[in-house]
């Protein structure tokens, strides 16, 4: 079986250097080239695509990124824990549906999505609807092309992305130890911390993964529900290459975005070990 | 799942509750809402806008030759790309979890980075690689940067079932004298094909639905459903988007639960 295998690895093995390994690859060369006037390419080696980068005015937009993403990060976690404990203390035949009613958004498309909380938070929407009936406010009060938006987007989002590694793993636990430490005198807060988070620890490194890089590169939901004052670091790449055609800058920023991604990955391999699996539907 | 019983388990404090029932109402309410404002009319009186049930947004949308175009190349792309991904995939699943050959290691990390890398990085690298080689964007291209994501989905979901099997059953067949397609049709393809309709599912799915891969590789006459939906949305306000939106959560909760039963069995 053995060699044959070999043989059926080759499709698999050609497709994914053809168009994986060559396209990102051709990213790193392309953050090092330079940009005609004219938008095309001109081959000499320079780094001033990094060193625009770091100007201020695109660095303000990575930190304010990087500060969303955080903020992202921190309250689907603040979520998600409770929730997946919800649903992994919950009765063993509710447990499927809690999950496939955690899954439905997940997988709808992602566009609907970011379109269905754009509608929410709108001026024709339900909470403005019941806002202007109850006669708190005279006027609707549009909530969408803020930053407050993006961040309801993207926890909207991505709240499943950190429940379901975290469930997989509380769905697991030996529930007894609670008892235990409970026994022991831990009030709630100490087993919170001490028996709940640490068991849990793999689920939420494999969900801040799932989480913090895509977010930081997200180009729709800025997009569709920050409106036009509101530039993430996603919307200034996606600009370089459909609009302002600099692609060399592009490739740039992208390269940063790579460069979080596998510093996120060996930060999770450093202090976790084997971490969670990551887990997806 | 385990057959025994289990110890009932401790229940959650109050403040898990009440954030359980925030965060579903976050997740869902959205989607209920756009289902709902699909089958509303707004009525312009003398004082306030008032509504009533109607069915004209999905009447317009059928009647809408734009977005029929744009779910011809949807379809063609989904079908194309998970053919290509499900191909690949599956022999490319038996290799890694059956075989044992040089970069076997390096071929598994490979077929993760799909998963983790962002959409954005994965269209605009594709759209470098496909612009440097000459090639004119379309729907060949689409199909490209589409499988390939799609291979990781299928590879993986296959592998996971492959895992569940121990090949000594393949072995035992190849041992009596069966030749490797007769062990693969008789063995292996029965064994792995709830989790191949699985994989191709969620190829189709992921590729029907991909918006930023698509944005980014797609040429000028080649629009997806999707990026349709995204200039109806970024262009203007037309109700025709909750008929649509409607539908596509209609059809991607279809196929979801398709999947599921197929990986079941």
């Amino acid at each position: 079986m053995t060699k044959r295998s070999g043989i059926l690895a080759l499709p698999l093995m050609l497709w994914l250097v053809w168009f994986l390994v060559m396209p990102i690859a051709f990213v790193l060369i392309y953050s090092l080239l330079q940009r005609g006037s004219y938008g095309e390419i001109i081959w000499t080696l320079t780094f001033d695509n990094y060193l625009r980068a770091l100007d201020p005015l695109y660095f303000q937009i990575f930190v304010k990124s990087l500060l969303l993403t955080s903020l992202t990060t921190i309250l689907c976690l603040a979520l998600g824990l409770p929730l997946a404990y919800t649903i992994a203390t919950a009765a063993k035949r509710w447990r499927p549906l809690l999950i496939s009613l955690l899954m439905l958004p997940f997988l709808t498309n992602f566009i609907v999505r970011v379109y269905a909380i754009r509608l929410i938070l709108g001026g024709e929407g339900p909470i403005n609807a019941v806002l202007v009936a109850s006669g708190l406010v005279s006027n609707p009060v549009i909530m969408t092309d803020s930053l407050f938006a993006v961040a309801v987007g993207m926890l909207a989002n991505y709240l499943p992305f950190m429940t379901l590694p975290i469930y997989v793993v509380l769905e697991k636990m030996d529930f007894s130890l609670l008892e235990a430490a409970a026994d022991l005198g831990a009030r709630r807060l100490v087993v919170l911390t001490r028996v709940i988070l640490p068991i849990s620890m793999p689920g939420i490194m494999s969900g801040t993964l799932l989480v913090f890089v895509p977010v930081l590169g997200e180009y729709m939901i800025p997009d569709l529900l920050g409106g036009a004052k509101t530039m993430l670091l996603g919307n200034l790449i996606t600009e370089q290459f459909l609009k302002v055609r600099d692609w060399p800058f592009g490739a740039a920023l992208a390269m940063l975005l790579i460069l979080v991604m596998l510093a996120s990955f060996a930060l999770q391999r450093l202090i976790g070990g084997k971490g969670g699996r990551l887990v997806h539907p | 799942m385990s057959i025994r019983e289990e110890n009932p388990r401790p229940r959650p404090h109050v403040t898990a509750y009440i954030v359980t029932v925030g965060a579903y109402a976050l997740l869902l309410l959205p989607l209920l809402a756009v289902l709902s404002y699909s089958f509303m009319e707004p009525v312009v009186g003398a004082g306030a806008t008032t509504w009533r049930l109607s069915l004209v947004w999905y009447d317009r949308l059928f009647h809408n030759e734009a977005i029929a175009k744009t779910l011809v190349t949807s379809l063609q792309v989904a079908s194309c790309a998970t053919l290509v991904a499900t191909f690949i995939g599956v022999a490319g699943a038996i290799a890694l979890e059956r075989g044992n050959f040089p970069g076997r290691r390096l071929l598994v990390t490979l077929t993760m980075v799909p998963l983790v890398m962002p959409e954005l990085v994965m269209g605009l690298a594709s759209l470098i690689w496909f612009s440097l080689q000459g090639l004119e964007l379309g729907i060949h291209t689409l199909i490209m940067g589409h499988a390939t994501f799609a291979l990781a989905y299928v590879i993986t979901i296959v592998r996971a079932r492959l895992a569940n099997f121990d090949g000594s059953l393949e072995e035992a067949a190849a041992d009596l004298g069966a030749t490797p397609g007769v062990v693969f049709r008789k063995i292996t393809l029965p064994i792995i094909a709830p989790a191949v309709g699985a994989g191709a599912m969620m190829a189709f799915t992921l590729s029907f639905d991909d918006f930023l891969i698509s944005f980014f590789t797609a040429g000028v006459d080649s629009d997806t459903l999707p990026m349709r939906l995204y200039s109806m949305i970024r262009f203007g306000l037309n109700r025709e988007i909750y008929a649509l939106s409607s539908m596509l959560i209609l059809v991607t909760t279809l196929g979801i639960v398709v999947s599921y039963r197929l990986r079941r069995v």
